[in-house]
Order: C-alpha cells, then sequence, then structure tokens
C-alpha cells in the first residue's frame, strides 16, 4: 500500500489487557430486570457487611445477576500510519473494543493509551435531528464530532458536494430519502480531520455506489497517513483497505498479523452461511429425473474449509460423489453455474474431456471437474450439477450450492477498481499513440 | 500531519470513585455547547402553529388564572401591586428555572442516541438545556416591560442586579439537574418526581403570594430555597416592592453552592456508565 509521508514507526494507539464486562441479568430466573429500589436498599443495608469482608461493591457476588465479558485482556500496538481491519464475529467484541477507544464507555480492567485526536464513526447521523435543515445539521454533527465551527465552515461546500445535495441542503432532514440521510450523515463524518479514525462498519448501510464512495474516501484517509482501525464484515473491503488485520473472538484476541492470514482464519472457522459440501441423497429431484438409477450423494467445492469461498486465482473445482443401481450406457456429467439472478453464465459437460462414459457399471464413484481459474469475477454464484444418458436425464440438482468468488488480486489497490460483469478476461491494450 | 509529539495524548484506564471536573476538555468542547444549546432553541417550536408566542403565553396565560383565583377570588395580598404584575413579574424567573431543571433532568436520556456513540464531555447536555431556557425568558421579559410600562410602574436601579440573580436561578437549575439528569440515566422514576418536585417548588416559592405572609419563625428555613431569593429580588428590583435580598440571600448562595458542587461530583462519578446504561 502506497502512503503519502514518512510513515513513522510512533505507536499510535497501545492496548494492553483491556477488559469489559457488562452486567446482562438482574433478576430470577437470568432474566433481564432494571435495578430498583428495592435492591438499592439491599445494597445499602449490606454495605457495613461487604466492608467488613473488605469486597468493594463492584465484586459482590450478587446471585441474581450475571455478567459477561465482551472483551477479556485484549492486547495490541497500532503504528501510526497503519491500517487495522478487525474482524470477527457478531458478539465478538470488535464495536466495545472501538466504543473503549473513543471513550464512549470506560474498561473494566486494562488501560490503552491514544496518541493524536480521534475521529470516530461509529454510527453515521449521530445527533442529526429531523427538524433541523442539512445546512444546520451539518454543523451541529460536524461539532457533535469534535470539529469546530471555522473548520466545518472551510469544508462546507466540499461536504455538500460529496454528498450531492446542493438543492436539498436548506429543506428539513425528515424529508430527506434514506439515502440522502446516508449521504449527508457520511460525508460529514468523512471530513473529519483526525491522526486516528475509528470505523465502525458504518459502510454496510446504503446502495452500491455509495459503499463506493464510502470505500473510496477510506482509501484517502489512509493514504493520507492516517491511522484507521476498520471494523468490517466485508472482507473484500478489509482486503483491500488493511495492512494488518486482527481477529476478535468471543472477547479475545485470536490472531493478529496480516490479512490474508486473518482473513482465512476466520473464514475457515466462521465466513459466511455456505457450506462447501453438501450431501444430496435424500433431497427432492425434479421430475425430469425419471429414476433412482443413479443418484448423486454428494457434491463438494473444494475450498480446502468447509465454506463455499474461492479466490479468483484458485481454480474452481467440483467434486461429486454418486452410485448407479444398474448398468448405464452413454453417460455425460455436466454442472452449470448461474448467477443469483439466474443467469446461466457456464455449462460444462464431461464430454470437455472424454467421451460419455460407455457403460458404467453399478457401483460407488467419484468424479472431479476442475474449471480454470480467473474466469469468475467476484461474486455469488449458484451451482447445478447433473447427469445424463443417451436417453433421458438421469439426475439432476439445481442450485444445490451456492458459493462466492473473492478478489485476490488488487487492481488499483481499491476494490472499487474492480470491472463489472460476470467473466474476467484478460485484455491486450496498446500504449496511446500519437494519431 | 503534526508532528508526533505535538500531538494531544489520552490515557484510558478505568477510574476511581471520584473523579474531577475535566476544565480542558470542557473548554475544548464548547462550541459544540453552544451548537447544543442553539439546536435546542431552534427546534422548540418548530412546527408549532403558534411558534415563539408559546414563550409568551405561557406566563400569561397562568398569570391570568392566578389573578382570578389568587389575586381575586383569595385575595391574597401583593405587597400593594395590581395582583396581574405581581404575579407576572414572579412567574418570569419561576418558568423559566422550572422549564430549565425539567429539561436539563431529563436531557441525558432523551439524547441517549450521541450518548451511547460518539464522546464529549457530558456535562454539556444540562448545560445546554439550561441555557437554552434564557430565550424563552428573554421574550417574556419584553413583555413585563410591556407590563410595567401599561401599569406605569418604573423599575428601580437595582434593576441592574438582575443578571446576578438569573445567573443565581441558572445554577440552582444547573446544581439539581446534575443530580437528576445522572439518576435519571439509572431510573427512570426521575421524570415522575420532576413534576412533582417542580409544583412543591412551586408553592414554596413566593411566586403567588409575597413573601410578607412567611411568619418570622419559619423564615430561615425559607431562605433554603435559592428561588425564594430571587423571585423577590425580581420583585423588589424591577418593581420597587419587598424586602431588599438581606442575609438569607448568602443561605441561598450556600445552598446553591453544595448542590452545584455536589451535583457536579456525583455527574463525574456516573458518567463513565451512561452509555452501558441508558
Amino acid at each position: 500500500m502506497q502512503r503519502g509521508g514518512v510513515s513513522m514507526s510512533e505507536v499510535a494507539i497501545r492496548v494492553a489487557n483491556l477488559s469489559k464486562r457488562y452486567r446482562i441479568g438482574l433478576g430470577a430466573y437470568g432474566a433481564f430486570r432494571y435495578k430498583t429500589l428495592r435492591d438499592v436498599l439491599t445494597e445499602v443495608a449490606y454495605a457495613p457487611f461487604r466492608r467488613l469482608r473488605g469486597t468493594s461493591r463492584r465484586e459482590v457476588r450478587n446471585p441474581d445477576s450475571e455478567h459477561i465479558w465482551a472483551l477479556k485482556d485484549v492486547s495490541l500496538e497500532v503504528q501510526q500510519g497503519e491500517v487495522l481491519g478487525i474482524i470477527g464475529r457478531n458478539g465478538a467484541g470488535k464495536t466495545t473494543l472501538l466504543k473503549i477507544l473513543s471513550r464512549v464507555t470506560e474498561p473494566t480492567s486494562g488501560y490503552a493509551e491514544i496518541r493524536g485526536r480521534v475521529g470516530s464513526l461509529l454510527e453515521v447521523g449521530t445527533g442529526f435531528h429531523p427538524e433541523l435543515t442539512g445546512r444546520e445539521n451539518i454543523y451541529l454533527n460536524g461539532a457533535i464530532l469534535g470539529m469546530k465551527r471555522a473548520e466545518i465552515q472551510r469544508k462546507f461546500d466540499e461536504i455538500v458536494g460529496f454528498a450531492e445535495l446542493e438543492k436539498f441542503i436548506d429543506t428539513p432532514v425528515k424529508r430527506y430519502s434514506s439515502g440522502m440521510y446516508m449521504r449527508l450523515a457520511f460525508s460529514v463524518a468523512a471530513h473529519l480531520e483526525s491522526e486516528i479514525l475509528l470505523v465502525d462498519e458504518v459502510l454496510a448501510v446504503g446502495d452500491a455506489s455509495f459503499q463506493k464512495k464510502c470505500l473510496g474516501k477510506m482509501g484517502d484517509a489512509a493514504r493520507e497517513g492516517r491511522t484507521v482501525l476498520f471494523v468490517s464484515h466485508n472482507m473484500t473491503a478489509v482486503r483491500s483497505l488493511c495492512s494488518n488485520c486482527s481477529l476478535l473472538e468471543g472477547g479475545h484476541l485470536a490472531f493478529s498479523g496480516s490479512v490474508g492470514e486473518c482473513i482465512d482464519r476466520y473464514l475457515s472457522e466462521f465466513g459466511g452461511d455456505n457450506p462447501s459440501e453438501v450431501y444430496t441423497e435424500s433431497l427432492p429431484r425434479p421430475s425430469v429425473v425419471a429414476d433412482t438409477s443413479l443418484r448423486i450423494l454428494r457434491v463438494k467445492l473444494d475450498t480446502g474449509n468447509r465454506q463455499a469461498m474461492v479466490r479468483s486465482a484458485q481454480p474452481l473445482v467440483v467434486e461429486m460423489g454418486f452410485r448407479s443401481s444398474r448398468p448405464l450406457a452413454d453417460v455425460v456429467f455436466g454442472i452449470t453455474v448461474d448467477s443469483v439472478d439466474n443467469i446461466r453464465i457456464l455449462d460444462c459437460r464431461s464430454t470437455d474431456t472424454f467421451t460419455p462414459i460407455r457403460e458404467l457399471l453399478p457401483g460407488r464413484y467419484s468424479i472431479r471437474c476442475a474449471i480454470e481459474q480467473n474466469i469468475l469475477a467476484p461474486g455469488l454464484y449458484r451451482l447445478s450439477v447433473g447427469a445424463r444418458c443417451a436417453s433421458k436425464g438421469l439426475e439432476y440438482l439445481p442450485h444445490v450450492l451456492t458459493f462466492e468468488v473473492q478478489e485476490v488480486d488488487r487492481y488499483e489497490s481499491l476494490w472499487l477498481e474492480v470491472p463489472s460483469g460476470f467473466v474476467r478476461v484478460r485484455s491486450n491494450w496498446s500504449s496511446p499513440e500519437e494519431a | 500531519m503534526r508532528a508526533a509529539d505535538s500531538l494531544p495524548r489520552v490515557v484510558i484506564r478505568p477510574r476511581s470513585r471520584w473523579v474531577p471536573v475535566n476544565l480542558r476538555d470542557l473548554w475544548e468542547y464548547r462550541e459544540l455547547l453552544y451548537f447544543l444549546t442553539w439546536r435546542d432553541v431552534k427546534v422548540r417550536y418548530k412546527q408549532t402553529l403558534l411558534g415563539v408566542a408559546w414563550a409568551v403565553l405561557q406566563p400569561v396565560l397562568t398569570m391570568v388564572v392566578f389573578s382570578v383565583f389568587f389575586g381575586r377570588l383569595a385575595r391574597i395580598p401583593s405587597d400593594n401591586l395590581p395582583y396581574p404584575v405581581f404575579a407576572f413579574c414572579g412567574l418570569l424567573p419561576w418558568q423559566m428555572f422550572s422549564r430549565a431543571l425539567t429539561d436539563a433532568s431529563m436531557s441525558l436520556v432523551q439524547q441517549e442516541r450521541i450518548i451511547a456513540k460518539v464522546y464529549f464531555p457530558r456535562l454539556l447536555v444540562p448545560i445546554s438545556a439550561v441555557l437554552a431556557s434564557l430565550v424563552d425568558f428573554a421574550v417574556a421579559f419584553v413583555l413585563l416591560i410591556g407590563m410595567m410600562l401599561w401599569y406605569r410602574i418604573a423599575p428601580t436601579p437595582a434593576a441592574f442586579t438582575l443578571p446576578l440573580f438569573i445567573l443565581l436561578a441558572l445554577a440552582t437549575a444547573c446544581g439539581v439537574s446534575f443530580w437528576l439528569s445522572a439518576l435519571a440515566v439509572q431510573y427512570r422514576d426521575v421524570r415522575f418526581a420532576l413534576s412533582f418536585l417542580t409544583q412543591i417548588w412551586l408553592f414554596a416559592t413566593p411566586v403567588v403570594y409575597p413573601s410578607s405572609l412567611v411568619p418570622t419563625s419559619l423564615r430561615p428555613y425559607y431562605g433554603l430555597n435559592p428561588m425564594s431569593g430571587v423571585v423577590e429580588a425580581f420583585r423588589w428590583a424591577l418593581l420597587g416592592k419587598g424586602q431588599p435580598p438581606g442575609p438569607m440571600l448568602w443561605v441561598s448562595v450556600a445552598v446553591v453552592a453544595v448542590m452545584f458542587v455536589g451535583g457536579l461530583l456525583y455527574f463525574r462519578r456516573m458518567e463513565s456508565t451512561f452509555a452501558d446504561v441508558i
């Protein structure tokens, strides 16, 4: 990642054994109950006894309350100019970490040291008041985020321009569409000039073009040499923006290091809802399947782990296990790849490699199909498999597997530069010449 | 990009019980105080039919009701002043105080969204709510001048001391609201207690009746209510009737000081839990 200016190996953020505990229940049967007068009186009444035993109020084991550790002994160091991705499942503690570093909430134990001003985007549109106009909200929101009035004034036109709301800037915000609202909110936040930026999945909202804009701005921040902590579920964005990555799991720091390794670790455990292997014996078949003489038992996408995610630089390997119950003649296998909108993209037959199998004896078999890498563009796809013989269709499993192709190589170092379309080809360009 | 050594350095760790007020932080965020106050004022009467007229209507209508029931029917004495202006002069600082107290006490709870998401010194929230009440006061004050002209009552030179008493009223509102707003985050009871509290407080303050009605034996306790000093002073400075503030004023000031400092400390102590509990 190219970065402007000299990167100083100064530590911008140092976190040591940071922990945060939340009280999650105060009532019988584990149900949450707000603290009432009775609880207060009980606490007060027992205070002298607690003092004798030397326990402080915070440590008293109230049998009614439950605690969870949202963060436990997290330690990290972020250098100035580093862009650190923080990933993990929902509930892993990512937002809690950012909240503590933003000083919104206090740690239960541990310590963090921050060098530089902090701008935090835990949510866009914080403090927007629906009755005020866009103009007024820019000032209000900017002030809440920590910008000085003169600074907001200076950047005002830029902010309005980025949000593309020149015509609506003097209308009350409650009249805005949700898209306009988001654009304005993000625009204000994007113009924060702090040395450190804490970003929490704000980019997850909004339409595709808005998200591209947001990522572009994030990229700018990174290029300017600012320190960024980026919490996201969007692995592609993390891969393209971040120089390092940390994985949080259940409040603990599970891994910290290179982006690729971190994401792989995350994905191999938790990424996505698409399993790479499906057992298909008992799945219903469409009516085109005549009988059960050939049955595909399992379909597997060879990704090396349990998730159906392949890198674009990896060949697409589909493995099928099947059994046949009687001799079959002239058998051909096929797989098709459709987009999520059911547009047929690829159609591969076993006849690409060998002639139809003249005689397939009863038994259990497995067969593999490998499709070249760097053909499919990043995105979600649906795999269908089938088999036929000369006279009829033997097997058909439409959309048996959904898989994702992920971009690895960075074009222009930002995801938003990735070309559109389903198919990736290499084109050859000649340099411009004087005509 | 600033040089490394000129960057502000912040250490975050669990704080001990009693936390001092971070004056540098408050200064750093002073512009936000302006914006929060400005927002409260702007939004107050938006999309209402009567708009800012409400700032005048509230004291006026109250005055009319009081004049009818307390002035005429109950015949409460009014220091030889026409009851309407007597009541209005007392209502002015009272309604400012009461509004400030109510708004500020619920301010943290009402703004839980920003409190849970962004850092800024939380003290600014109740303070801005208190300051916003000055606007209503200013509008109604103009009406008071009008009434004084109508009844041909001239203000005394002591009117120049009014800002001090306004400050006392605001300080009382701040002090009490520091306690109440911090409590309201944990215990929503505060909302219900507030309307009850302000009603009782109204009758403990000489708004409806003159303070000369209070027997001398009860006077010392009466002085504990800072608002009684404020209302008396308003009447004395503007209308020329009643006692100039005496030694009881110092008792009031002392009460306010204790309330204010205590409120600050309690607020600061509870501040770290706001985002978690709100």
